[in-house]
C-alpha cells in the first residue's frame, strides 16, 4: 500500500471517513436519489396520451423514423416516377403560392388567408421508396429562406435567398450518381450554381423521382393562462407551379404516379386537408400540406427527469452542511490542524462531494430514464427516440450537474460559513432561475438571458432533442428548449463552481477558522 | 409579552447578520426587478404582458433573503446553544414564538415596503424604455396598489412560513433548504402534471404560485384563484408552519 501515499491521498481519506460516518448525510444523499427518482416516475405515471377516430380510442400513430434515428414528420404530395440506376430530374418552379390559417379574428370561423409559411418547401425529390421515414434527397425553394438543399431530414444546405414568381422563376436540378445526391439551381436554364451534395449511403438502385410540395402548420405561441407555454399549430398549404420538366436516366414511361405521403385520414375515413395536383401541356400544380423534417412532436428522455430541481435542492442542502457543520461545531480546529495546507483540505471536501453526488446522480438517472420511458410508453406516449450516445450524455451529464451544483454549494458554504445563507445563495442562483425561467409569466426573452447567464444554464444538459434551425417549433425554455448548447450550458455551472472553490480556497487560507 | 418582544428585539438588532439581510431584501428585490424589465422588448403592437407583475418579479428572488432572516432568527440561537437560555430566561414558549414572529414581521415589513417600492419606481424608470408605452406603474392606480401592498404582505407571510418551519427543523440549512424547496419546487409542480384539474388544484395549494398571484393585474380571470384568495392560502400555510412549529417548540427539549 506503500505507493498509495500520495500528498493527496490522506486529506480524501478524512473526508470520506467524515461524510460516510455522519448519519444525515448520508441519508441526505439517499433521499436526493429517491426523490429524484419517484418525482420523475410518477409524472411519467401521470402523463396519458390517447388518440381517438371519432367516438373511438385508438393506439396513437407512430411517429415515423428516418434514417439517422430522429422520429420525423414525412407528410408531402410527392408526383413521381421510377428511376432505375443513375439519372437526374430539372424542373422550373414558376410560381409559389398558399394559404394560412389565421388565428381566428371571431372564435371558431376560420380565418384563412393567402400567403405562405417561412418554410413551406416545394422542388424535385429523389426519394428510396414511398415509405414514410425513408431516405431522401431533394432541392426546394422555400417560403422565405430561398433554394435549400436538404436530405434524410436533419441536413439542411442554404442556395440563393430569395422567393419565385413568373418574372424570376427557379430551376431546380438533382442528380443521382451511385450514393452520391447533387443540388443545382439557376435562374435561366443556362447557369448553374451547385447547392449541395448528399451522399446516401445504402440508397437502393431503383428510386422513385419527381416533384413536391408541402407546407408545415404556422406555429404560434402563447402564454397558458397561469404561465408556462402552449404551442399550437395551424393549417397551412403551399401551391407551387412546374414546368420543363425533365428527366434523365432510366425512368419509368407513361404517366406520373401521384401520392398524399402521410395524408391524415379523418373519422369518416376521407383526407384531412389533402394535396392536390393538376397538370396541363407540360405544367404542373403541385399543392402539399405537411413537412419533411425532424419532429419534437412527443415526450422526451428527460421528460422522466423532473424530478431534478428536487433532487438539486436536497444535494444543495447536504453539500452545505458537509463545510458549514464543521464550522459550527468547531471540528474544522480539528481538520486545518491535521491538514494545515488549507486549500488542500478543501479540495479534498471537493472532491469528495463531487464523486459522492456523481455516484448518487447516476443512481437517480439510470432507472428515472429507463423506467420512466417505459412507463410514458406503456401510457400511450410516443417518446422520441435518440441516438445512445445523447441518452448517455443526458444521463451521465445530469449526474455531472448535481456535483458542479454540490462543489458550487460546497464553495458557498465555506464562504459564507452560515448554512443557511450558504443554502438560500445556492437555491437562488441555481434552482430560482430555472424555476423563474420555465414556469413563470416571465417573458422570453428574460428567460432565455436568465438560462445562459446564471448556474441554472447547466440544466441545458438534459436537453435530447436539439433545435432546428430550419423547422418552425416552440422553442422556448418551458417546452424545454434551453438557450445554450448542453455542454456550453454544463460548462457555464462548471465555471462558476470552479470560481466559486476558487475564491473560497482564497478565503480559507486567509481567515482564522 | 413584552418583556419577551423587547428581548427578542435586542436579539435580532445586535445580531451582525441583520443589518446586511434586511440590505439584502431589499437590493436583490430591486436588482432582479429591474433585470426583469430590463430583459423585456414589448412589441408595440402586441404589448400583452403584465407590467405590474414585471415590475415586481424580483420579490421571488428576494424572498429568499427573506427566509434566512427569518429562518435564522430562530435557528441562529439552536446553532449557538443560546435557545437554552432564551427559555430558560422566558419559559412561556409560545410567546418566546410570538414575539419573535412579531419582531421578523415587523422587520420585514419594514424592508418589503421598501423593496416593492424601489422595485415600482426602477419598472416605471426602465419599462418606458422598452416599449411599454401604455401608462407608467403609478401607485394611484387601482389594481396596481393591490399588487404592491400585497407584495409586501407576501413578504411578511414568507418570513412567518419560514419562521415556523425554522422552529419545526431547527438546523438553519436545513430549514432554508425545506422553506426553498416548498416555495420553489410547488410552484413547479403543476407544470409536470398533464392533467388540466390537477393542473389547477396544484397551482392553488402552492403557496408561491397562489401568493403571487396577488401581483397580477391582466387576465385575472383565467386565473386559478383571485389575487387576494391566493395571498389567503399563502396565510394558511404561514399558520400552519407557524403551529407545527410552537408546538414542537413546546413538547421537546430545546
Amino acid at each position: 500500500m506503500s505507493g498509495w501515499r500520495a500528498p493527496f491521498a490522506r486529506p480524501l481519506r478524512a473526508e470520506w471517513t467524515k461524510f460516510r460516518t455522519v448519519r444525515g448525510w448520508v441519508v441526505g444523499m439517499v433521499a436526493a436519489t429517491l426523490v429524484t427518482v419517484l418525482l420523475g416516475l410518477l409524472s411519467a405515471a401521470g402523463s396519458r396520451t390517447s388518440c381517438s377516430a371519432g367516438p373511438v380510442e385508438v393506439p396513437c400513430p407512430v411517429p415515423p423514423v428516418g434514417p439517422e434515428g430522429q422520429a420525423v414528420t414525412d407528410k408531402f404530395y410527392f408526383v413521381h416516377k421510377e428511376l432505375r440506376g443513375d439519372g437526374a430530374i430539372t424542373a422550373r418552379v414558376t410560381s409559389m403560392t398558399g394559404r394560412i390559417r389565421l388565428p381566428d379574428a371571431t372564435p371558431g370561423v376560420r380565418n384563412v388567408a393567402a400567403g405562405l409559411v417561412p418554410w413551406a418547401k416545394a422542388g424535385v425529390i429523389v426519394k428510396e421508396s414511398t415509405r414514410q421515414g425513408s431516405a431522401y434527397a431533394a432541392v426546394m425553394v422555400t417560403g422565405e429562406h430561398g433554394v435549400r438543399m436538404q436530405h434524410d431530414y436533419v441536413h439542411d444546405v442554404a442556395g440563393r435567398p430569395g422567393g419565385v414568381s413568373a418574372g424570376s422563376p427557379r430551376w431546380l436540378r438533382l442528380t443521382r450518381s451511385g450514393d452520391t445526391l447533387t443540388g443545382y439551381e439557376s435562374g435561366d436554364g443556362e447557369h448553374w450554381t451547385r447547392v449541395g451534395v448528399a451522399r446516401l449511403t445504402g440508397l437502393p438502385a431503383t428510386v422513385r423521382v419527381g416533384l413536391f410540395a408541402t407546407s408545415p402548420g404556422d406555429v404560434t405561441l402563447t402564454q397558458g393562462s397561469f404561465g408556462g407555454t402552449v404551442g399550437a399549430a395551424r393549417f397551412s398549404e403551399a401551391t407551387a407551379v412546374f414546368d420543363r420538366v425533365g428527366l434523365r436516366g432510366a425512368a419509368s414511361d407513361g404517366a406520373w404516379s401521384r401520392d398524399d405521403i402521410g395524408v391524415t385520414i379523418g373519422p369518416d375515413g376521407t383526407p384531412h386537408h389533402p394535396g392536390r395536383f393538376g397538370e396541363s401541356g407540360g405544367t404542373f400544380t403541385v399543392t402539399g400540406v405537411g413537412d419533411i423534417a425532424p419532429t419534437g412532436e412527443g415526450r422526451t428522455i428527460e421528460s422522466t427527469l423532473s424530478g431534478l430541481p428536487a433532487g438539486l435542492i436536497v444535494v444543495i442542502v447536504v453539500a452545505v452542511l458537509f463545510i458549514t457543520a464543521e464550522h459550527r461545531r468547531g471540528l474544522i480546529r480539528t481538520s486545518l490542524l491535521a491538514e494545515p495546507r488549507r486549500g488542500r483540505a478543501l479540495a479534498a471536501k471537493a472532491v469528495v462531494i463531487a464523486a459522492v453526488t456523481s455516484a448518487a446522480g447516476l443512481a437517480a438517472t439510470v432507472p428515472s430514464v429507463a423506467i420512466g420511458t417505459r412507463i410514458l410508453r406503456a401510457n400511450g406516449n410516443q417518446v422520441l427516440p435518440v441516438g445512445t450516445f445523447t441518452e448517455v450524455r443526458v444521463v451521465a451529464g445530469v449526474a455531472a450537474l448535481l456535483a458542479a451544483v454540490a462543489v458550487l454549494s460546497l464553495a458557498l458554504g465555506a464562504l459564507f460559513r452560515r448554512g443557511a445563507a450558504a443554502v438560500t445563495t445556492a437555491v437562488a442562483v441555481i434552482v430560482l432561475p430555472y424555476v423563474i425561467a420555465t414556469t413563470s409569466v416571465l417573458p422570453l426573452d428574460a428567460a432565455r438571458w436568465l438560462l445562459r447567464v446564471t448556474p441554472a444554464a447547466g440544466f441545458a444538459i438534459q436537453q435530447s432533442i436539439p433545435e432546428y434551425a430550419y423547422v418552425t417549433g416552440p422553442y422556448v425554455p418551458s417546452l424545454g428548449y434551453y438557450p445554450l448548447p448542453p455542454w456550453a450550458g454544463l460548462a457555464v455551472v462548471c465555471a462558476y463552481a470552479a470560481l466559486a472553490l476558487g475564491l473560497a480556497a482564497f478565503q480559507v487560507r486567509r481567515r482564522d477558522a | 409579552m413584552r418583556r419577551e418582544l423587547h428581548a427578542e428585539w435586542t436579539k435580532l438588532r445586535t445580531e451582525p447578520g441583520t443589518g446586511p439581510l434586511l440590505l439584502a431584501i431589499v437590493a436583490v428585490t430591486v436588482a432582479v426587478s429591474a433585470a426583469a424589465c430590463a430583459t423585456v422588448t414589448c412589441a408595440p403592437a402586441r404589448c400583452d404582458h403584465d407590467a405590474v407583475r414585471l415590475g415586481l418579479a424580483g420579490v421571488q428572488a428576494g424572498q429568499a433573503a427573506v427566509a434566512i432572516l427569518a429562518v435564522l432568527a430562530i435557528c441562529g440561537e439552536y446553532g449557538t446553544g443560546m435557545i437554552r437560555t432564551t427559555l430558560t430566561a422566558m419559559p412561556r414558549r409560545g410567546a418566546v414564538l410570538t414575539a419573535k414572529a412579531a419582531v421578523v414581521t415587523g422587520l420585514t415589513l419594514v424592508a418589503g415596503t421598501a423593496a416593492v417600492l424601489g422595485s415600482v419606481l426602477a419598472g416605471r424608470l426602465v419599462l418606458p424604455g422598452r416599449g411599454f408605452t401604455a401608462a407608467p406603474l403609478s401607485l394611484a392606480d387601482g389594481p396596481t396598489l393591490r399588487a404592491v401592498a400585497g407584495s409586501v404582505l407576501y413578504l411578511a407571510l414568507i418570513a412567518l412560513l419560514s419562521l415556523g418551519v425554522g422552529t419545526a427543523v431547527r438546523d438553519s440549512a436545513a430549514a432554508a433548504g425545506v422553506v426553498l424547496g416548498l416555495l420553489y419546487l410547488s410552484s413547479i409542480l403543476p407544470y409536470m402534471v398533464g392533467d388540466p384539474d390537477w393542473q389547477r388544484l396544484l397551482w392553488r395549494l402552492s403557496p408561491m404560485n397562489a401568493g403571487l398571484a396577488v401581483q397580477a393585474t391582466t387576465h385575472l380571470s383565467s386565473l386559478p384563484l383571485s389575487p387576494w384568495a391566493g395571498l389567503g392560502v399563502l396565510s394558511a400555510w404561514a399558520g400552519a408552519a407557524l403551529l407545527c412549529g410552537g408546538l414542537l417548540l413546546r413538547r421537546r427539549d430545546a
